[in-house]
């Protein structure tokens, strides 16, 4: 479990970054967190294993204080990051090497240093590179050569910063269910930070920041629907909740249960079917409108 | 006068145990003016292919020219061809370094020998074309600025060397939507004044707002270069080489298949919108 208490951050000469954040994640949690550039994700994800440490207040994981000595190394073991650039990221000249760095540097036993380093290369999708030289991958294969990397140290939390911000579509189709895969099969809890918020539809939970501190906290659908809110907050919606939006706006009656394009192509085929008291031009057609989008 | 790559192939350190062929017998002609989209799965070739437009690699095979004059190691028109052929990589704000915004982007016209005043009125407007407030940044440091800012000022620099074309690698890679929205409308700007851009991208979605022409590279080789939306059209195929289509032909096509006659060439949320308003609509007249 995450615990964040009262975090203040302030980096050398500027503004506070954090002012103020509460969070608890329990284990096995999804989570998303969206906001604009410079709202302070990455400086609350770079606190999850003590990268920064708190001005004031404390971050906790499994009961582990990042401020304590002690607990240091455990807390770093416990918490994997990943970051938007693999380049800095990757270490070692082969991939297999590379993502043997963080257990052998943990002292794991060299046999189960080789069945984690396979399951890794696995779970990204990367087995078939494991003797390539990292220098001659593409982006998307360093990004899950380092996200394997950071599997094979059997953390509990993984917290990814945009790791998909460089990848093409195939690349980020499978980063995501990698991830996806650990959260449902593994129960590793996930902190996502992304930009990209067809991402976040699938999480268990969404967060948005604005100005260092948490100002929207909910499921993808509750927060999603509030599309004139996030779009005030600078940030966007997924395309499905966009044009169900829209469609909306135009008084036609959609649920508001969507978030993916397969759930509003079922909804306007259910609409389509429908004889025309449930379509537009219709008597009824406004009034669920006003209460679904006051 | 275009860009023109003419039967180009290129291999990465040739003649060695780690030879890698990149681009195989590419022909491709940028004309002025035009918005063009590249697509391809990382390691298809697009960087390699777009590093050949401006002198930064040499084709091993083929010719290349930029409005006639030829792109070759020695060629005395090089300078040229760099200044005309504007290349952003992908997080070009890690290429800035100077201690002023302004500083920054005067880097490159400075170069040209250009006059302490030309040079001066060259950053203003490229600041402005990128809208970035010339007396409110000109002083700023640019370590100082959001993500976002820091990405304009990056290609300010590039706008300052008034190229004819500008060629951009991933541009919205890491930007928060309000970003990404500004500089999709400094491009749309840029394109109306006669600026050819030629857009690096694995957003679908931003292609299809942005490009007329989309060229798609797969394993080296140019496999389609026609309009974004015959090329679009081809779902199935670009699944299969790793790549997608925007989310409202998805959609478009999902619809089809549950047996609504929407039409399948939609490329924005906005045309998608009144095309299926007015395929519902139309029901609902059938049905009364």
């Amino acid at each position: 479990m995450i615990e964040v208490r009262e975090l203040h951050y302030q980096y050398e000469g500027k503004n506070e970054a954090l002012k103020g954040v509460g969070l608890t994640v329990p284990a096995g949690q999804f989570l998303v967190i969206l906001g604009h550039n410079g709202s302070g994700k990455s400086t609350l994800a770079k606190h999850l294993n003590g990268l920064l440490l708190p001005a004031s207040g404390q971050v906790l994981i499994d009961g582990l204080d990042s401020q304590n000595q002690a607990d240091f190394w455990a807390l770093r073991q416990r918490v994997g990051m990943v970051f938007q650039n693999p380049d800095n990221q990757l270490i070692a000249t082969s991939v297999e090497e590379d993502t043997a760095f963080g257990p052998e540097n943990l002292g794991v036993e060299p046999a189960l240093i080789r069945s984690h380093v396979d399951e890794a290369l696995v779970s990204v999708g990367m087995e078939e590179y494991k003797e390539r030289a990292v220098h001659l991958l593409s982006g998307g294969q360093k990004q899950r050569v380092a996200i394997a990397g950071v599997m094979a140290m059997r953390p509990k939390v993984l917290v990814l910063d945009e790791p998909t911000a460089m990848l093409d579509p195939r690349g980020r189709r499978e980063v995501m269910s990698a991830v996806h895969k650990l959260n449902e099969e593994e129960g590793i809890t996930v902190v996502y930070i992304t930009h990209i918020m067809e991402e976040a539809v699938a999480a268990h939970r969404v967060v948005v920041m604005e100005e260092g501190r948490i100002v929207m906290d909910g499921s993808p659908l509750e927060i999603f629907n509030q599309v004139e809110k996030l779009k005030e907050l600078r940030l966007d919606v997924p395309p499905a909740v966009e044009m169900a939006h829209r469609l909306r706006q135009r008084g036609f009656p959609l649920p508001l249960t969507i978030l993916t394009i397969e759930e509003l192509a079922e909804a306007l085929q259910a609409a389509g079917g429908r004889p025309a008291d449930a379509l537009p031009g219709s008597g009824d057609a406004a009034k669920p409108e006003a209460t679904l989008c006051p | 006068m275009p860009i023109v790559l003419d039967h180009i192939s290129y291999t990465y350190q040739p003649d060695t145990p780690f030879a890698a062929p990149a681009l195989h017998d590419v022909s491709l002609t940028i004309k002025s003016g035009q918005f063009v989209g590249i697509i391809g799965h990382t390691g298809s070739g697009k960087s390699t292919l777009i590093q050949h437009c401006n002198g930064l690699l040499f084709a091993s095979e083929g010719s290349a020219t930029v409005d006639g004059m030829p792109i070759l190691p020695k060629s005395k028109d090089l300078k040229e061809i760099r200044r005309k052929v504007g290349l952003v990589f992908q997080y070009p704000e890690h290429q800035l370094f100077e201690e002023t915004v302004a500083q920054d982007v005067a880097f490159g016209p400075k170069s040209l020998g250009l006059t302490a005043a030309e040079t001066e009125s060259r950053v203003r407007w490229a600041m402005n074309m990128v809208d970035m407030d010339y007396d409110k940044f000109h002083d700023a440091s640019p370590f100082g600025l959001s993500g976002g800012e820091k990405r304009r000022a990056a290609i300010a620099g590039v706008l300052a060397m008034q190229p004819k074309y500008l060629i951009l690698d991933e541009p919205f890679a890491g930007l928060d939507p309000n970003g990404r929205e500004e500089i999709i409308g400094q491009l749309l700007r840029l394109n109306e004044k006669g600026l050819a851009i030629v857009l690096v991208s694995h957003s679908m979605d931003e292609i299809a707002r942005l490009a007329k022409r989309l060229v798609v590279i797969h394993e080296g080789a140019i496999v389609y270069d026609d309009t974004v939306k015959q090329v679009f059209g081809k779902a199935a195929e670009l699944a299969a080489m790793g790549l997608d289509v925007p989310e409202v032909m998805k959609l478009m096509m999902l619809l089809k298949e549950k047996g609504l006659a929407v039409g399948q060439d939609t490329l924005t949320i906005e045309e998608g919108q009144e095309e299926i308003l007015k395929v519902l609509t139309n029901n609902t007249t059938r049905h009364t």
